[in-house]
């Protein structure tokens, strides 16, 4: 029933594929960092327990947040790539596809981390405001680093996530790994093939990642 | 020697105080042998334990001598590698869901944790089982559930939610609950030890009261002054196996064993 | 050139935004029954269901999308069936959503107390019936805000199937942003119809949340 499957032709375009987790890897570092400074940013301006902070502050940051969280991630890109250069800003594939996904890991980062924040116990900041410390020193010293250890898990889950979601990025040519397989498909004419082992990639990359990840949460932010 | 594990009368046989073999009728529970295992870790390494009807028996002990584990064994909460258990002169099968479902309506099992379920009412607590594994029509498990709040003293909160009682009025709802099922043999594991002080008197009473109307029980129990009181026989488990039992006469007036006398003594701390 | 106003702009993917919707209940729906048989076979404690549907979860949780969307377009294909970009992502989607929902019942079957389960055990109930009138009721409490939160990633997921060829909102857009010229406008305009979409069911779900944990404490 099943036609012929034929994978030698798209294993011999490994170099392409190759290139592709390079791309991917690359996209979700740059858009990891990065994301993760906007969210830890939007966190603070948001956060109930640390102070007072302008109402239009909170305002603009809520507004990204929500806007961000519930349009797809596609129309974000394609808005980037395809709408700005109305406005005279054009940017190139790779530039719109990793600053379409700093935008996107940060609204939602900045939720998780926020909710990290905000479970921190009161007498925690009261202390650090009784050693002296400033606003600043006890959100960086004090707050952060167990909100993050606290939501790291909810955190890597939210990386992966946006890893996979930059499959959509090879539709406007960023060279990544769906891209790597839509040329393949069309140079070889075995598209589900192409797909098949591209998925396969996808899927081993995400668990490497999560485990990655996991060591990393447990190596850096446990026990400084 | 009596055999027990068919539902064929006891022979004639001599009374051992320490061995708890007794004359008469088969024992409703007989437990022969009985080892269990967590893995490589064994907490049960043989008992030997048959409780007559009528009888309530009161199982002290420190934490980790088994004492919960071979209660929850009794109704298949727990499953044991070697041995026999027999309820009823009915050997337990695990993987007989039928047997399991005959067993459970003979025996009741009392929780420390109570375990009422908090989507239900207290009457429909009571009138669950009932209604699903012994067919009965709403009408007569609600009189049921009626007559046994009302047993327990707390006919008013027939409609109430479990979250509003306290504590010693949810461990009664779930005696209700157990007593729903008209059981044989009922296990109390613990039941006071959540409680606040001043609502164990409360649970106690009532359970007092099934043991002087001929229920069987078999009570993991803290508290000493209750065993005294009510119980025919007390069974000191230790490390996993039958230390001590008799009458709690000769068990907290001469404690023969140094485990038993330690424990004892660390009560009074 | 003709000129477009922007009303001309939003009744067209207005009346794209209807394959949107259809599309989002039945992945949802179709996706919410598949998934609930898929969490009572976890339950029945058969012999290694529950590693084949934890692997079924992790494919579908660890791989794109785009990808599963293609391998339904070019996979159904493969067995001679016609599939339509219509299907292909009904199929997709549909999957995609009961790995996602049954992980999601899973985890709130397993935070109902041990204690529970052995109650009702102890009562004589058999597993269906422990399941069906001690364990499920409370579960299904617990559940809603999630599951009610989860519509809002199928919605937005409805927009890949703009590339399988799909005519939804996205794939509007596309093709009015080609024909008009104004792609600031029309991608703003397909941003903000998904946000009216999704907005709301968010705050539902958030105050669906909300009230859940007030009412326990």
């Amino acid at each position: 029933m099943l036609i012929q499957l034929d994978f030698s032709a798209v294993l011999a375009s490994w170099p392409l594929l190759v290139r592709g987790v390079v791309w991917t890897i690359g996209l979700t570092i740059v858009g990891t960092v990065l994301g993760l400074l906007l969210g830890t940013a939007c966190a603070w301006a948001r956060a109930r327990n640390l102070g007072h902070r302008p109402a239009p502050l909170r305002w603009a940051v809520a507004s990204y947040v929500e806007l961000v969280r519930n349009t797809p991630f596609i129309v974000q890109l394609f808005f980037l790539f395809f709408g700005l250069p109305a406005l005279g800003l054009k940017l190139s594939p790779e530039f719109a596809s990793a600053l379409a996904m700093v935008i996107n890991l940060g609204a939602y980062s900045a939720e998780i981390i926020r909710a990290g924040i905000e479970a921190t116990p009161r007498g925690q900041i009261e202390a650090a405001h009784s050693l002296a410390l400033t606003p600043g020193q006890t959100f960086r010293r004090v707050v952060l680093p167990p909100a993050l250890q606290k939501v790291w898990p909810a955190m890597v889950s939210q990386i992966i996530i946006v890893m996979l979601g930059s499959a959509v990025c090879g539709q406007i040519s960023t060279p990544e790994l769906s891209y790597a397989a839509n040329l393949i498909s069309s140079n070889t004419f075995r598209a589900f093939e192409a797909f098949i082992l591209a998925t396969a990639v996808y899927l081993l990359l995400s668990m490497a990642t999560r485990r990655l990840l996991m060591w990393m949460g447990a190596r850096f932010l446990v026990g400084r | 020697m009596p055999t027990a594990v068919e539902a064929t009368p006891a022979a004639a046989a001599p009374v051992h105080p320490h061995d708890g073999i007794l004359v008469g009728p088969p024992p409703i529970v007989d437990i022969t042998a009985l080892r269990k295992s967590y893995g490589t870790n064994e907490v049960l390494k043989g008992i030997d334990m048959k409780v007559a009807r009528g009888e309530v028996i009161c199982i002290i002990g420190k934490s980790g001598s088994g004492k919960s584990t071979l209660l929850r064994c009794v109704n298949g909460l727990e499953e044991f590698q070697e041995g026999a258990l027999s309820v009823n002169g009915k050997k337990l099968l695990h993987d007989n869901p039928a047997a399991m479902r005959e067993l459970r309506q003979q025996v009741g099992m009392i929780f420390q944790s109570f375990n009422l379920f908090p989507h239900l009412s207290v009457g429909r607590n009571i009138m669950l089982a009932p209604t699903l594994v012994k067919a009965r029509s709403a009408q007569e498990a609600e009189a049921q559930a009626r007559k046994l709040l009302q047993r327990v003293g707390l006919a008013e909160k027939f409609d109430a939610m479990p979250d509003q009682l306290s504590g010693g009025q949810q461990q009664r709802v779930a005696i209700a609950r157990a007593l729903a099922m008209e059981p044989q043999v009922l296990l109390c594991d613990e039941i006071t030890s959540a409680l606040d002080p001043e609502l164990v008197g409360e649970v106690l009473r009532v359970v007092e009261s099934l043991a002087q109307e001929g229920m069987t029980l078999m009570m993991v129990t803290h508290e000493m002054a209750f065993a005294r009181k009510v119980s025919d026989r007390v069974i000191f488990m230790h490390q996993g196996r039958v230390h001590e039992q008799g009458t709690p006469a000769q068990l907290f007036g001469s404690p023969q064993t140094p485990e038993l006398q330690q424990f004892l003594s660390s009560l009074h701390d | 050139m003709v000129e477009f106003s922007i009303w001309d702009i939003l009744r067209n993917l207005l009346m794209a935004a209807r394959w949107t919707v259809t599309l989002s209940l039945i992945a949802f729906i179709g996706g919410g029954l598949v998934g609930l048989m898929l969490l009572v076979a976890r339950l029945s404690k058969v012999r290694g269901v529950e590693r084949a549907v934890g692997a079924y979860v992790q494919v579908f949780q660890g791989t794109p999308l785009l990808m599963q969307l293609f391998l339904a377009y070019f996979g159904i294909a493969l067995f001679g069936i016609k599939t339509s970009p219509w299907t292909a992502a009904a199929v997709a989607l549909t999957l995609y959503t009961s790995a996602y929902l049954t992980e999601i019942w899973r985890g709130c079957v397993a935070s109902i107390p041990k204690g529970q389960w052995e109650a009702a055990q102890s009562l004589a109930l058999n597993f269906a019936e422990q399941l069906r009138h001690v364990v499920l009721p409370q579960a299904l409490r617990i559940a809603v805000p999630p599951t009610v939160g989860f519509l809002v990633q199928v919605i937005k997921g409805t927009a890949l199937a703009s590339v399988i060829g799909f005519v939804e909102l996205t794939k509007a857009g596309s093709m009015i942003s080609n024909a008009t010229f104004q792609p600031f406008l029309v991608y703003a305009c397909v941003a903000l119809l998904y946000f009216a979409l999704c907005f709301p069911v968010s705050l539902v779900a958030q105050s669906l949340e909300r009230k859940l944990h007030a009412n326990r404490r």
